[in-house]
């Protein structure tokens, strides 16, 4: 996800842990389609508002990467009656954040603010949902800055230029493999009418989803909601365009991205894999606790325990896995080995040692201590309502539903170690994989010693 | 014409933070701030050891940070892998961090657990067993880390600054230290590190969840059982001593990234709210500053600048960052130096000053919004020399700040004659 600013960037990675349902949720539709989150938690005196559209950069046209992005930044300049900037402005002067992201499937806003100001908060994003407005004077140096933003965040970045290059492998026909800010040579031509084209096509309350969480009554929040949602016209431009979807992965793909401001080599290997199904999550629910297992603990998982700890090989190593999206999931594994040992020595301990884990099964002892975590983290995420906002959100967004959420750890629970091998066999199959080495240019660097 | 912020004045309530902060005293006399929470059957615990990378000799630089990530890494009986199953079993989340001012400790655990993850703990911090083959690795990794940081122009620009702001004194160090330190240090360097950093004298705690007053006590005299009294004494102040100018490192990527500022502020100077008032109001990371509203939001130069009063231990500055392409670092350098300028001769404006002062008494108390957090503020009040009673008079403290008494302070905090430039890249103009 890419965020409008830096503050909040760090929302990458959803860890093992989802909310429980603990804490009051519920979910309501309004008669213009629009769907309501409401989560409370009355510790403190705070609220945060989101709303949630099911739009994001896989949906954009063909030639427009970016867009989607670009839209979310627009959405600050302003409607037929607030000023470019005023959103914020009132948001900062009644001492909240405000802040927005934009994935592949959704683009969300959201605001933090003392619970007594979440009626004036509701009111502007439904202005915003429907009255946006802006003018070339006001596009122009925005598309600047979301150059900035590419040259700052990710071209100056190698390790994400280097994921953005795995994607890219990864996906043959589908538009996950696009990057969400878009390519340089597409956002240099991105306009203020594509950026409301896309608003009008995908912006709207049936194709928006709001969490409100934090210090509130339900009952209060949910008139507050209807009352200014409520009375937006349905959007009939909106229409579930299907997106391509990829055909049969019938060879593995390898890339080297060399790159002389690479500190620290290593290979990555990104697999295609299932999404978490509504009503069905037991097969998302295995690849999530086969993650955990391999790749969890910086210390004991099994990755980490025999390349780091038992060969010494691995300066670190790596599993990971992301069921959160509409079409396709990633599974992804890595290492980077210490000096002396290359990326294809690395790449093959990597497979030695899965191979070996499939063989020999999982480690009762491990596996036990990877569930009394998880009951745990029930009671940890209940700390952090922002976070468990997002979480409803991201879920809502790619076609979950609520009892998908707070099932998640019924659901990890569940699991057994047969059903973890039996999901690991899929890393055997590298057909539908990328991997990569992230490495210096061998070649200048033995000039630059000669010389 | 659109209208512009009318809403403003209507909703300048103040708001006071709803925190009730309990002192604590432990049978043995050690301290703590203590805000008792027991809806979520779980306890936040914050220790920050005041001395951190200050405290080591110049060739041992990056001792305590390799010390830090080694407390996790064996203890007492247990190996690596024995202790962090044994984390695990507990359920406990522990972290341990340094940095060049502090060494600090985060825990989280279950209320269950409590007594067994302080147990646990403990070993950690008074028996943690720097194995060599535990050092070697750990230490293969910050070597690797430090030669990414040679790579990342926002390390280098840090770095660069650091050194020319405070020649000779510990802070011109890296508290990673370099690759020729930390190659050489062992466990001994290691030993000392600890026996340093880990003391009762120099130690701020904070808590937070499902425990109380007395509770609290006997965990904290169970933590520290074997902590000695003292730790290492700590180097003497610094005057930032950069002269003005700039300086390029030659980094070749699309865009430079920019260090810029002067000389500081001390936290326990009377001018220092006001003067974090006025960096709030200029460049304080968020996104309706001056600076954003002037580099991003009108000319689309960057995506992000921001500025920050580093008010350190041992010394001060006031400090900022900003990327930008290499053909608008000339631009972008002249348009700081103005702003710094207008601060220094105009000041903020009244309108500025109603903005500022109503965001952050409202900001203020939705930083108390969980037990991680507020047990964390807790231990962070304590070591800034903040009263207990500070989180209910801030707000008032910083409505009472009258526009010439903010101005007063810009005009001492400015110094547009006075500004350093670091700029890491390969900037169009300047040589």
């Amino acid at each position: 996800m890419f965020a409008r600013h830096l503050a909040f960037a760090a929302f990458l990675p959803l860890a093992l842990a989802t909310p429980a349902p603990a804490e009051p949720v519920s979910h309501h539709v309004l008669d213009n389609g629009m769907e309501v989150v409401i989560i409370e938690d009355r510790r403190a005196p705070v609220v945060v508002n989101m709303v949630w559209y099911r739009a994001g950069a896989a949906d954009e046209p063909p030639g427009q990467s970016g867009i989607a992005h670009f839209l979310e930044h627009l959405m600050f300049k302003g409607t037929e009656t607030m000023a470019p900037g005023e959103l914020s402005a009132v948001v900062e002067a009644n001492g909240g954040r405000d802040n927005a992201f934009v994935s592949w499937d959704y683009t969300g806003f959201f605001q933090r603010v003392a619970a007594d100001r979440l009626e004036l908060m509701i009111e502007m994003e439904a202005d915003r949902m429907v009255n946006l407005s802006f003018t070339e004077a006001e596009w122009l140096p925005e598309r600047d800055v979301i150059l900035e933003e590419r040259g700052q965040v990710l071209e100056s970045r190698v390790g994400a230029q280097f994921n953005e290059a795995m994607l890219a492998a990864l996906y043959k026909e589908h538009p996950y493999g696009v990057p969400i800010l878009g390519w340089r040579h597409d956002m240099e031509q991105l306009t203020g009418e594509m950026a409301m084209e896309f608003y009008r096509a995908h912006y709207g309350p049936n194709n928006a989803i709001a969490v409100i969480a934090g210090d509130v009554d339900t009952d209060e929040a949910l008139a507050l909601a209807e009352a200014h949602y409520g009375p937006l016209p349905p959007n009939p431009h909106i229409v579930q365009v299907p997106r391509p979807s990829e055909p049969p992965h019938l060879a593995a793909r390898r890339l080297v991205f060399e790159d002389a401001r690479v500190g620290t080599p290593y290979v990555s290997r990104m697999y295609l894999a299932p999404v978490r199904q509504s009503g069905d999550q037991s097969e998302a629910a295995a690849l999530q606790m086969l993650a955990a297992l391999l790749g969890g603990s910086s210390t004991t998982s099994v990755l980490e325990r025999r390349l780091n700890f038992e060969e010494g090989i691995a300066l670190s190593a790596w599993a990971g896995y992301n069921g959160l999206a509409r079409d396709y999931g990633v599974f992804n594994i890595g290492m980077a080995p210490v000096d002396g040992v290359s990326l294809e020595e690395g790449e093959a301990a990597l497979d030695r040692v899965i191979a070996a884990f499939l063989e020999e099964g999982v480690d009762r002892a491990q596996f036990e201590r990877v569930r009394r975590q998880l009951r745990a983290s029930e009671i940890y995420a209940l700390d952090d309502t922002q976070r468990r906002a997002r979480q409803f959100g991201i879920a809502l967004s790619v076609g979950l539903k609520i009892d998908d959420v707070t099932g998640w750890i019924d659901a990890l629970e569940a699991v057994t170690p047969e059903d973890v091998i039996a999901a690991g066999q899929m890393l055997l199959d590298k057909r539908a994989s990328v991997t990569g080495f992230l490495t210096t240019p061998e070649t200048e660097q033995a000039a630059e010693l000669s010389q | 014409m659109k209208r512009l912020v009318a809403l403003f004045l209507l909703f300048a309530f103040p708001l006071r933070a709803e925190v009730d902060i309990t002192p604590v005293t432990a049978p043995s006399g050690l301290e703590a701030w203590l805000v008792e929470e027991n809806s979520i059957p779980f306890i936040s615990l914050e220790l920050i050891f005041a001395g951190g990378a200050n405290i080591e000799p110049d060739e041992q630089a990056g001792a305590v940070s390799l010390m830090t990530s080694l407390l996790s890494e064996g203890a007492g009986d247990m190996d690596a892998q024995t202790f962090a199953a044994r984390t695990e079993e507990l359920a406990a989340r522990l972290s341990f961090d340094s940095g060049r001012d502090t060494v600090s400790v985060s825990a989280r655990f279950l209320t269950e657990d409590a007594e067994a993850v302080i147990d646990h703990l403990r070993l950690a911090l008074t028996e943690p067993r720097f194995d060599e083959d535990a050092i070697a690795r750990v230490r293969n990794q910050k070597l690797a880390s430090l030669r990414r940081d040679a790579l990342n122009p926002n390390m280098i620009a840090s770095r660069a600054f650091a050194r020319t702001a405070f020649e000779g004194h510990p802070y011109a160090r890296e508290s990673d230290g370099t690759l020729e330190t930390v190659a050489a240090l062992d466990r001994d360097a290691l030993l000392a590190a600890h026996q340093g950093s880990i003391a009762r004298d120099r130690v701020f705690i904070g808590a937070a969840g499902d425990v109380d007053a007395e509770t609290l006590g006997a965990l904290i005299d169970r933590l520290f059982e074997g902590i000695p009294e003292t730790g290492a004494p700590l180097p003497d102040p610094v005057e930032f001593e950069a002269s003005a100018g700039f300086e390029v490192v030659p980094f070749d990527g699309p865009q430079s990234v920019v260090a810029f500022g002067h000389s500081g502020i001390s936290r326990d100077d009377p001018d220092f709210l006001a003067a974090f008032v006025l960096n709030e109001a200029f460049g304080g990371g968020r996104f309706g500053t001056r600076l954003m509203q002037n580099l991003r939001v009108e000319r689309g130069l960057t995506y992000g600048i921001g500025t920050f009063l580093s008010a350190g231990l041992l010394g001060n500055s006031f400090q900022g960052r900003v990327s930008t392409d290499n053909q608008n670092v000339e631009n972008v350098i002249e348009l700081l130096r103005e702003e710094w300028a207008q601060m220094s001769d105009e000041g903020i404006t009244e309108a500025e000053r109603e903005r500022i002062v109503t965001y952050l008494t409202g900001a203020y108390p939705l930083r108390f919004d969980g037990n991680s957090s507020i047990a964390s503020i807790m231990a962070s009040m304590q070591y800034q020399e903040f009263g207990i009673d500070y989180v209910n008079h801030r707000n008032d403290m910083i409505r009472a700040l009258t526009l010439d008494e903010l101005n007063a302070v810009a005009e001492r905090l400015f110094d547009p004659e006075g500004l350093v430039f670091v700029v890491v890249g390969q900037p169009v103009g300047l040589n």
